[in-house]
């Protein structure tokens, strides 16, 4: 199996676990789905440069193949915002959750489950 | 002078952080500082309008690094629009929040707003793809804070919704900005129009994913039908001034559509020329409909204004969509219009919410209050302004619409969804008042109410730029129209950016 196949897949499968975590109507499956996608995001754009191995990034006497060292600045600045993020995204959760009682994401519990007896959960 | 371009970033950035001080947190230290910053900002903003206007387009290089290697930012007429319009609001809103002491409801307002600005301004000068994700990213967090200053469970829940929307929203950006450098190799947005301009029919294919992908993320911010769902919730539940800014980020999609789609992906892009040209129109002219029928159901004077912002951002894209210069120059007379008249909404609303006390801004009977007949007269300016009728800048916008439509084979669609719109808010903007002003449910005035006169200041200052646009009509259009030819010219902005070497490859 090829490298290309490898990170591909990798990202493929990070991506759709993302979008299913995403969709769930708990603010922690949510939390996590965004934090997955996050992680897909970052691969991908490492891979955006090409993959390639033993290759100088900048300036080297003789080479002729380089590696491209900006997707690797672009990765960093996404890593920063998305760690942010996911601390923001957290806090705020946990806050909607004890101020409001519930952890679904629109707000009304489910059947049978009353804001107040829902404190167990966590 | 030549520094003057970097004005509107730097200033925010560095009065942020000097108000996050704890000598200038809830104090008049904090208020100057941000206060003084707007009115630098407005200042600023003036100059470079000055400068813009006369055609140039200029450039400066972060750090002195040349495009297409480093960052630029770019001043061309469209930025210095967008800027003094965010200036200009901003000036409204501040003063609003201090004059009701929204401010003093948390610990970080003015931070945030700077912060916000910060952001703003940003996204509208920059000249790369990547620093657009950064100053989107800053704008976005900024407005969390903001939309949850003052918290309040109802407005966790929407604020959760919407910082999950924009997260899902900004990893999509990481995507096709990936996608169009992993092609393209650049992330200059006038390097990028090169290149793709010169792409072989094998790479196409996936410019044209990344194109749609980016433009998909701008439909996200700019509230786009079927991408509109989490705007009412997040407006209706935040404080009203908040919203009143908010009424300029669905503009910050606007604006970044109308960039990226006539300067990398127009005529000469090849395969990927108007990509999203097919799908933008109907999406437009729904969100319209959706927009003002929310106008029509609405039953919170907030929920109603949010809904208000859909429609006319929908009339603005549907405009837009047609992506031809008359159509563009007409959008772009109605862009301050629509961002304006809705902020102006919110305004009043929370103007007419503190008033009543007892039933808030739900458009419900209920006791004579203090204060009413100016409340009253400021609704229906506000309501006619949003609706778009005579004699206000939102007919002449929708009427340049309209005539600039006359010629597309879609002219039926535009002007049905555009006139029937219209009614919709109309009729839905006369009840509202009905039930505020009209249907009293007893004799007595409202006795104790923290209303007072000069709450109602900023509104006005709002309503009379508003009318400035109505009077200046004929200076304005000209500067629209002049906008849309250098828009739909980018040979100029790539040669100003690029050199006239650079442009040349």
């Amino acid at each position: 199996m090829s490298l290309e196949f490898l990170v591909a897949s990798a990202v493929g499968l990070m991506t759709a676990a993302g979008i299913y975590l995403t969709l769930r109507g708990r603010t922690f499956s949510v939390v996590l789905g965004i934090a997955m996608l996050s992680y897909a995001i970052n691969a991908f754009l490492f891979s955006v440069g090409r993959l390639i191995v033993n290759a100088p990034p900048i300036y080297a006497k003789g080479v002729t193949e380089y590696a491209d060292p900006l997707p690797q600045a672009l990765v960093l600045t996404a890593i920063v915002i998305s760690f942010g993020m996911t601390a923001l995204v957290v806090v705020l959760a946990l806050r909607t959750y004890l101020e409001t009682g519930t952890d679904h994401v629109n707000g009304t519990p489910d059947a049978g489950e009353t804001p107040s007896d829902s404190e167990g959960d966590v | 002078m030549t520094h003057l371009i970097i004005a509107p970033i730097l200033v925010p950035a560095i009065i942020g952080a000097l108000t996050l001080l704890r000598t200038a947190r809830h104090t008049l230290l904090g208020r100057g500082l941000s206060l003084g910053s707007t009115i630098v900002q407005v200042a600023a903003a003036l100059a470079l309008f000055a400068e813009a206007s006369t055609g140039t387009i200029r450039t400066y290089a972060l750090g002195g690094w040349a495009a297409p290697f480093g960052v630029v930012i770019v001043l061309d007429r469209l930025s210095a629009m967008m800027l003094l319009l965010t200036g200009l609001l901003a000036l409204g809103v501040l003063v609003h929040a201090v004059l009701t002491g929204l401010d003093r409801r948390g610990w970080h307002f003015h931070p945030l707003f700077q912060f916000q600005l910060l952001g703003l301004n940003g996204a509208f000068l920059t000249g790369d793809l990547f620093n657009l994700f950064v100053f989107f990213e800053v704008l976005l967090i900024a407005s969390y804070g903001l939309m949850l200053h003052g918290q309040g469970g109802a407005r966790l829940q929407a604020g959760m919704q919407y910082v999950i929307v924009n997260l899902v929203g900004s990893t999509l950006f990481l995507i096709a900005a990936g996608i169009l450098y992993g092609v393209t190799g650049t992330l200059n947005m006038a390097d990028l129009a090169l290149r793709i301009g010169a792409a072989p029919p094998g790479d196409q294919p996936l410019i044209r994913v990344g194109a749609q992908l980016l433009i998909a993320v701008f439909a996200l911010k700019a509230a786009l039908l079927p991408l509109h769902l989490w705007l009412p919730r997040t407006y209706a539940n935040t404080s009203a001034p908040v919203a009143a800014l908010f009424a300029i980020l669905t503009k910050v999609g606007v604006y970044s559509i109308l960039r990226l789609t006539t300067l990398a992906f127009g005529e000469n892009a090849g395969a990927v020329a108007w990509a999203p040209a097919g799908w933008m129109l109907p999406a437009a002219l729904l969100s319209l409909l959706a927009g003002f029928l929310g106008v029509l159901a609405a039953r919170r004077l907030r929920l109603l204004a949010a809904f208000g912002v859909i429609g006319s951002t929908g009339t603005l894209l549907s405009a837009i969509a047609l992506f031809e210069p008359d159509a563009t120059a007409a959008a772009l007379y109605y862009l301050p219009h629509s961002t304006l008249s809705g902020a102006l909404l919110f305004l009043v609303a929370d103007t007419i919410g503190r008033a009543r006390k007892r039933e808030d801004d739900r458009l419900e009977p209920d006791r004579p209050f203090a204060g009413m007949g100016q409340l009253s007269l400021l609704f229906l300016l506000s309501a006619i302004a949003l609706a778009g009728l005579p004699p206000f800048s939102g007919f002449i916008g929708k009427l340049l619409i309209l005539t600039a439509a006359e010629g597309s084979a879609a002219a039926p669609w535009i002007w049905a969804a555009i006139l029937i719109g219209t009614f919709l808010a109309l009729f839905g903007l006369a009840w509202a008042g009905t039930m505020l002003f009209w249907k009293t449910t007893a004799e007595e005035e409202l006795a104790s109410s923290s209303w007072r006169k000069a709450a109602t200041i900023p509104a006005w200052g709002v309503f009379f730029l508003l009318a400035a646009l109505t009077v200046f009509a004929g200076p304005a259009t000209r500067y629209a129209e002049a906008t849309a030819q250098q828009l739909f010219a980018p040979e100029a902005y790539v040669a100003a950016v690029l050199g006239p070497e650079g442009s040349g490859r």
